[in-house]
């Protein structure tokens, strides 16, 4: 971090631009707990939920959305189509939701 | 105008080229086949023609594919059809069952030799009538019709194409090699006297539509790929949505019933035979095939010699007339079977024909029955 | 049902018949990746789901086939090319996709494989090779590795395996891929790729099967093997695929093959477009 710092200035338009929000839906019940979305996330968005879902296994749960980049690895890598990804819709930049 | 699809006239045709000229007639537009003795010209004549007509010929590897393909055409909607003999029907077997299952309308020509196994390839047999009825695995029924001339390859080939049609069911045009190979005389009508029959089609909205719901008489209109159905077929055993219901009893019951029953209810509208002077025959005849035609010079003879003898020629071979067989049989006092092979029908007559005697008149290999065989065989069979 | 509600909530929910989800594949296996990526390929296409036909034949991916919202036909063991054969060739405006296992087109239906490839039908096929027989409880199959240990070899293999992208490409097919299930973007791309192209498309995706082969083989958990796959595949486009064999340390990726040869169902049109002109002009004269 410091010598990005020393290398590069920080854009000029930062405060002006809102980042996307990812809106990640999982469906926990058509989970069957491969974990490939845990695993592959290059994020590490996703953990392990502690609730069992209907099949007896652990789910994923969003341990942070506001580290996803909105990629869908974890949509396009489930055999279950138990989870997905989408762009937040936010009126107002999703900044002031917070 | 005079259409290329329907030869219109009179010709000097082989049985497996007028059989050829039936199935174009008929609409077909799609053979997928192999070439085998003696079936190898239906396929040649297929190959040429098609192209004429703007159809598809495809010689596949082997059979078994030739009949897969045939039922992924029906599935397109178009008419299609296979030919084959001895080895190449057992290899169909499988995707008999398929087209069963699936109840895709086609038509399957076995122009039957001698087997087991390779058998006679250049020799006349009737050897496949009861594969042709038992040879896939599970319960099913299927329709079968055995011309006796070069002009019943034709006309009968159209007939088989309408009754795939109208039950969706494969159908078997069961000859044999030397109705295959003769050449006879061959009318072919005009176009707009060849009754050409359509499969249903559903009639409500695509999203509505149920691929396996049938109507009152059993059988299921049929969308086809590509028409906006957007359904499932399968082998395994479906609901009528198509959905694979592999282990309801229900389902499995209800499903293998109507398969059966679509066909065995309507026995009585499939069913053709011919009679020959059965009123007040003493000893009839039955035979079917190459077979009858002997059997019918035998019944002439035999009754100038002051024997009653009757034919009851078999036009459809599956489903089996059991009911007019055992009527028959309660007015005669004996049934001869000249079949060419070692006892096939003989035994659905055996059991259509109960107290009444059956006799075999079995003939295997080069030569079909002499007609004074078949004489000495009635005789014997009213001592 | 609350699960067909959420369901809907799923941007590929469409291209499935959700009443028939969850599919009956295990899991961590590769078959739902892969049907996910053919999917996504025709969602980015937008393919005409009215001219799509999707036909497989036995096996767990044989199940693929009833789970697309589109035309589909699950055939007998081995026959799907050979019945999309007759599809395609009967319907050319109809887009024809076999997705099916190593087992079902490269043993009972090696021959149709070849053949369809060598007449260049206009058909795409999609094999999930997970190196064994799995819904009959992991027997070896065409293209089980030498040793591996399935319920049919005891004491280890003493097959070779086929190598399915020489296979295919030496067959004739105009376009060869192969991927693993880890490769999902890169799958979906071929996908699309052979969709938009003519003629004989072949894409072998590398999948687990955590439940069978890989658990009796020791090779961990799902996670594991794709950890593994990303580990050992190397990506290299154009390779000779008579080089392409999968060995212990390596599994060569990417698009071997890219040509362009007439299809059948194209020279057939212009075969019967000259005989007919032929006749037409016969018949003025």
């Amino acid at each position: 971090m410091v010598l990005s710092k020393k290398l590069w200035r920080t854009p000029l338009d930062t405060e002006k631009i809102s980042l996307p929000k990812a809106e990640i839906t999982i469906q926990p019940d058509l989970c069957k707990g491969c974990d490939f979305c845990i695993e592959f996330c290059p994020r590490k968005v996703l953990e392990k939920s502690d609730q069992l879902n209907k099949r007896g296994i652990y789910p994923p749960k969003v341990a942070d959305e506001s580290k996803c980049t909105i990629c869908g690895f974890c949509a396009a890598i489930c055999p279950d189509f138990a989870i997905s990804v989408t762009e937040k819709k936010c009126k107002e930049g999703c900044e002031d939701e917070k | 105008m005079r259409s290329r699809a329907v030869l219109t006239g009179t010709h000097f045709l082989s049985g497996d080229l007028a059989c050829a000229e039936g199935a174009i007639a008929a609409g077909c537009r799609f053979f997928g086949g192999y070439p085998i003795t003696p079936a190898t010209e239906i396929a040649e004549r297929m190959s040429r023609r098609l192209v004429e007509v703007g159809g598809v010929y495809i010689q596949m590897e082997d059979e078994i594919g030739s009949l897969a393909a045939v039922i992924g055409a029906s599935y397109t909607g178009k008419k299609a059809m296979t030919a084959t003999s001895g080895p190449g029907f057992s290899l169909m077997q499988e995707n008999i069952g398929l087209a069963v299952m699936t109840e895709a309308p086609l038509v399957i020509v076995n122009i039957m030799r001698g087997g087991p196994s390779t058998g006679q390839p250049t020799m006349p047999g009737q050897q496949d009538v009861m594969q042709a009825k038992w040879g896939s695995h599970g319960d099913y029924e299927i329709i079968a019709l055995a011309p006796s001339s070069v002009q019943e390859m034709f006309d009968l080939t159209i007939d088989c194409f309408n009754l795939a049609e109208s039950y969706r069911v494969p159908v078997m045009l069961l000859a044999d090699e030397i109705i295959g190979h003769m050449s006879e005389r061959v009318k072919i009508p005009a176009p707009e006297e060849i009754t050409i029959v359509d499969r249903k089609k559903p009639k409500g909205p695509p999203n509505e539509y149920q691929p396996f719901k049938p109507d009152d008489d059993l059988v299921p209109p049929m969308g086809c790929f590509g028409e906006g159905y957007r359904f499932h077929a399968t082998g395994l055993t479906h609901d009528e949505k198509g959905a694979p219901k592999t282990v309801s009893v229900e389902e499995q019951t209800k499903l293998v019933r109507r398969l059966c029953d679509k066909i065995r209810k309507n026995t009585h509208k499939i069913v053709r035979v011919q009679e020959v002077m059965l009123e007040d025959a003493e000893v009839a005849i039955l035979a079917y095939g190459i077979t009858s035609r002997a059997a019918l010079s035998a019944v002439r003879k035999a009754r100038k010699e002051g024997i009653k003898a009757g034919l009851l020629r078999l036009i459809t071979i599956w489903p089996f007339p059991t009911e007019l067989v055992a009527k028959m049989a309660d007015h005669v006092t004996a049934i001869v079977v000249p079949e060419m092979n070692y006892g096939q029908i003989v035994r659905e007559v055996e059991r259509a024909a109960k107290t009444t005697p059956v006799s075999l008149l079995s003939k295997l290999g080069e030569e079909p029955h002499r007609p004074s065989e078949i004489i000495t065989a009635m005789r014997k069979a009213l001592q | 049902m609350k699960q067909t509600e959420r369901m809907t909530q799923h941007p590929l929910t469409k291209y499935l018949r959700s009443e028939r989800m969850p599919h009956i594949w295990c899991e961590g296996c590769g078959n739902g990746i892969l049907l996910n990526s053919f999917l996504t390929a025709l969602d980015e296409l937008k393919v005409d789901l009215d001219k799509i036909v999707v036909v497989s034949g036995i096996g767990c991916i044989g199940r693929a086939a009833g789970y697309v919202n589109v035309d589909s036909f699950h055939t007998t063991h081995g026959r799907a090319i050979a019945f999309a054969t007759g599809v395609k060739l009967a319907n050319p405006d109809l887009q024809v996709v076999v997705i099916s296992g190593d087992g079902d087109l490269f043993a009972i239906g090696g021959n149709h494989f070849i053949h369809a490839a060598r007449r260049n039908i206009d058909i795409k096929v999609i094999c999930a090779n997970n190196f064994n027989y799995g819904m009959t409880g992991g027997q070896y199959g065409p293209t089980t590795p030498l040793e591996a240990w399935t319920t049919t070899t005891p004491y280890g293999n003493i097959e070779h395996p086929f190598n399915l992208v020489h296979l295919a490409a030496a067959s004739g097919a105009v376009y060869v891929a192969r991927w693993t299930a880890l490769h999902v973007r890169r799958l979906k791309d071929s996908i699309k790729k052979s969709l938009q192209k003519e003629g004989f498309s072949f894409i072998e995706v590398i999948s687990p099967c955590p439940t069978i082969f890989d658990r009796y083989n020791k090779r961990g958990t799902a996670v594991d093997v794709m950890k593994w796959f990303k580990l050992i595949s190397n990506v290299k486009h154009g390779h000779d695929p008579a080089k392409t064999e999968i060995t212990k340390s390596q599994i060569m990726v990417g698009e071997f093959v890219d040509v362009e040869r007439p299809s059948y169902g194209r020279l057939l049109r212009d075969m019967t477009k000259k005989v007919q002109e032929k006749l037409k002009e016969k018949k003025a004269k």
